[in-house]
């Protein structure tokens, strides 16, 4: 620590060679905190709340329905404490452009889905508005709906009395309690009853329920039961954890993972090279200056681990750096875009692996031009040869 | 004064650059030709040529230092020209699909074939409407098809995904005119067979010919592989009555029809817009598999520009630190030069045909490996009907040439500053150093 001054006066011995270098650190690390991000936000599913839910959905496919009738038979299994359910409406809103998820609920579904906030007055106007409709504040921001709107929600799979219109009131607005789930907001929910009442195809089916645990620990125990229900009739179902069953969902869209873990994989290659040579460079200039140092009396191993100390610093500097403006501007743009687009926030797992990568890099690139400077003999390295 | 002039220079360069991005390949070649003519005809563009003749040739002795130019570079362009062909592949794949000979029918206003329904009772009245052709036994070329998803273990991860199941009417061949048959047989009506296409059989575990597969607990035959070489090849086929009558469905989801001649999607339409009975979309199945391509195209470009933008930032002071240190090792050698009567200009084209040269090596390195690697590069993902669309990357000449010109455009900006330096060293100074 006490040498901190010396290896600072060393790094920015050469203004201009220290910060280019440092500038491509801060863009390979900001690359690599967005993209980690966002691969991290692929790859986990919903929070602690998610964490006791369980999705109940056809084994046959998701597009498949399942029966009402499994309700009943769902909830005296032992270890369930609520269940819910919901179907899949599949409207646009004026432009198939304008996607955003949209389907039929259960009357209890809030009661379920803690982790969303409703005004009790609005989710109770909600209720006792048959042709309701509960949107999230993201999407109500996005089409500038406020409450007591109608919504003219065009149908794509269930036309009502023969034509496709759905016209909807919206009743209540929710929101996601952690911010980092605001990507949930862009929702909208009717009630199951109406859909079920009013559409010309389908009766009594549902798309998926949703099982409430007592706790987490029993999901294995509590998904066998539920499925063994069913094994065997003409809806078999799967139930699996909400996590896993989003991610499995999200799998499906592209290995994000595989897409980062390349491109990195091309971005660290070339920055190795790039500091690599930045650091061979300096060692190189400042042959005699070592030498002094180690007629002065410092050990072989101390310059060692000033060199090494010089190229560690360098790239934890540029990739903290570059981490931090990954953290400030991609909020800032999921904000500046109002919500349109969802950019995660850097999490605490992207800054471990993060740290950990800028020193391993450090010390690859430090090692050999520390050695060197280890292995230097004091009479050559002053005569300059 | 000083600073102005680079303050200048940098406002050029940006404005240089997006003009450089945008160029059409011909004006590109022009300004070469104006470039290359100047070099070998006029007095200072022979003097510039000689300097950096004299660059050049020291090449080899930084040849560490120049191969952080050559890498950098590489590595931009091959993530950009890896990203930008996986949006071509796709959209590729989808604009392949169909053609303008054949149109499909859906419920009015469903969009996509997993929310349309057609019933039973609809399809005797389409048979007869006019601008569907009709084939050798007087009967018309059309095929009602459904479509079921199914979960199947995908091969790279063993984990289920959604795989499409086509239930086709007899016609569906005679329709479709690009369906091969490239091993094994075809499905025949009334029995429990699938012919599986060959993307789908890529990317999902155990479709081999011969293989069984269990479809709603039936056991189902795999009898043969086709291949269409555009979306229908992630799809698995077989009869469409069957499929209905295994997952108890009552209704068609499409009509696939061969139009009569040209002008059969018009009548077609007006056909079906007069009948009040049939509310249904007609579009040519062109036109409705291009339009899926859309989105997730936009994303993939947007996203391979996003990350090219960001490693060719990285890349361009990586490049400065190289040119700024090639000029200061051989700063006596450019004073030399200038006492002996080289002005400025060719001193700073030297520099710059330095660095244009490493960026170009780096660009076809990049561009090389990324058309080694990914042409041809299969993957999946899920498409508009909630299944599985196997498309490959494709690495186009039109995406190689833009790869090049971002090679050159960072070339450009790592050596522009450095050439600068170099024409300003006070001669004197640089002379009696070192």
């Amino acid at each position: 620590m006490k040498y901190l001054s010396l290896v600072w006066a060393a790094l920015f011995r050469s203004k201009t060679r220290t910060s280019l270098t440092l500038l491509s650190v801060v863009a390979a690390f900001l690359l690599f905190g967005m993209l980690d991000s966002v691969r991290v936000a692929f790859n986990s599913g919903s929070g602690v709340d998610g964490a006791n839910r369980l999705i109940v959905a056809s084994r046959l496919s998701i597009t498949q329905s399942l029966p009402i009738s499994l309700l009943p038979q769902i909830e005296s299994v032992k270890g369930v404490r609520k269940v819910a359910y919901a179907m899949w409406f599949g409207g646009i809103y004026k432009d198939p452009k304008n996607f955003f998820p949209n389907f039929s609920v259960s009357d209890n579904y809030f009661d379920i889905f803690t982790d969303f906030e409703v005004p009790p007055e609005q989710l109770k106007a909600f209720h006792e508005n048959r042709t309701g409709a509960i949107v999230g504040e993201g999407l109500a921001k996005k089409f500038g709906w406020k409450i007591g709107d109608t919504i003219p929600l065009q149908a794509t799979i269930f036309p009502r009395n023969g034509s496709n219109d759905w016209p909807l009131q919206v009743s209540a607005i929710f929101r996601a309690k952690d911010r980092k789930n605001a990507g949930a907001e862009m929702q909208l929910m009717m009630h199951w009853k109406y859909f079920d009442e009013s559409n010309d195809y389908i009766k009594s089916k549902v798309s998926w329920y949703t099982v409430q645990m007592d706790s987490p620990n029993d999901a294995v125990r509590v998904a066998k039961a539920i499925d063994a229900i069913s094994a065997n009739s003409d809806h078999e179902t799967k139930s699996e954890t909400e996590s896993a069953f989003q991610q499995s969902f999200a799998k499906q869209f592209a290995d994000v993972g595989l897409i980062v873990t390349a491109i990195m994989g091309a971005v660290f290659f070339t920055l190795l090279l790039l500091t690599g040579n930045t650091m061979a460079q300096a060692v190189r200039e400042r042959i005699p200056e070592l030498a002094i140092l180690k007629t002065i009396g410092f050990r072989d191993g101390t310059v060692l681990m000033l060199v090494m100390t010089e190229s560690v610093l360098l790239i934890v500097l540029g990739g903290l750096i570059g981490l931090g403006l990954a953290a400030v501007i991609m909020p800032g743009v999921a904000a500046a875009s109002g919500g349109v687009i969802q950019l995660p926030n850097v999490p605490g797992q992207t800054w471990v692996v993060g740290l950990i990568l800028m020193i391993v890099i450090g010390i690859v690139v430090g090692l050999l031009p520390a050695l060197r400077a280890q292995r230097l003999k004091i009479v050559d390295a002053l005569a300059g040869r | 004064m000083k600073w102005l002039t680079d303050i200048g220079t940098v406002l050029a360069l940006i404005l240089g650059l997006i003009v450089w991005i945008m160029l059409p390949w011909f004006l590109v070649l022009a300004i070469a030709l104006i470039v290359a003519i100047w070099l070998f005809a006029a007095r200072s563009g022979r003097l510039s040529l000689a300097a950096a003749r004299i660059g050049i040739a020291s090449l080899p002795q930084r040849w560490g230092a120049s191969s952080v130019i050559v890498v950098g570079i590489a590595g931009v362009v091959g993530v950009l020209v890896a990203m930008l062909a996986m949006g071509e592949g796709f959209q590729a794949t989808l604009n392949n699909t169909g053609s303008d000979d054949t149109a499909i029918i859906l419920r009015g206003g469903s969009q996509a074939e997993t929310n349309s329904v057609i019933t039973r009772d609809q399809v005797p009245l389409i048979t007869s409407l006019p601008g569907i052709a009709r084939g050798g036994d007087g009967k018309p070329l059309m095929s009602p098809e459904l479509s079921q998803v199914i979960n199947l273990p995908m091969k790279s991860s063993g984990t289920d995904a959604n795989a499409q199941v086509r239930g086709v009417g007899d016609a569906a061949w005679a329709v479709r005119g690009n369906m091969r048959i490239v091993e094994g047989r075809k499905f025949a009506p009334g029995l429990r067979e699938l012919v599986v296409g060959q993307g789908a059989q890529h990317q999902f575990r155990g479709l081999e010919v011969g293989k069984t597969l269990r479809l709603a607990n039936q056991d189902w035959t795999i009898v043969g592989k086709f291949a269409t070489g555009d979306a229908h090849d992630s799809e698995l086929w077989s009869d469409a009555e069957t499929l209905a009558s295994t997952y108890r469905r009552t209704a068609f989801q499409s009509i696939t029809v061969r139009l009569d001649g040209k002008s059969g999607l018009k009548q077609l339409k007006a056909a079906i817009d007069a009948d009040p009975s049939l509310k249904l979309d007609v579009q040519t199945t062109h036109d409705y598999y291009s339009k899926q391509s859309g989105n997730l195209t936009k994303v993939i470009n947007v996203l391979g520009t996003v990350i090219g933008a960001i490693m060719a930032i990285g890349a361009v002071f990586g490049a400065l630190n190289t040119m700024y240190a090639a000029v200061a090792g051989r700063a006596r050698e450019i004073a030399t030069m200038r006492a002996i009567g080289f002005r400025g200009l060719p001193v700073v084209v030297a520099v710059m045909l330095e660095t244009m040269l490493l960026a170009l090596v780096g660009g076809v390195l990049g561009a090389a490996i990324a058309w080694a690697i990914f042409n041809g590069y299969t993957v999946s993902t899920l498409s508009q009907n909630f299944s599985q669309l196997v498309f490959q990357f494709k690495v186009s000449p039109a995406l190689l040439w833009s790869g090049l010109k971002w090679a050159l455009g960072i070339g450009l900006v790592g050596g522009l500053f450095p050439a600068l330096r170099a024409a300003r060293l006070p001669v004197t100074e640089a002379l009696r150093a070192a």
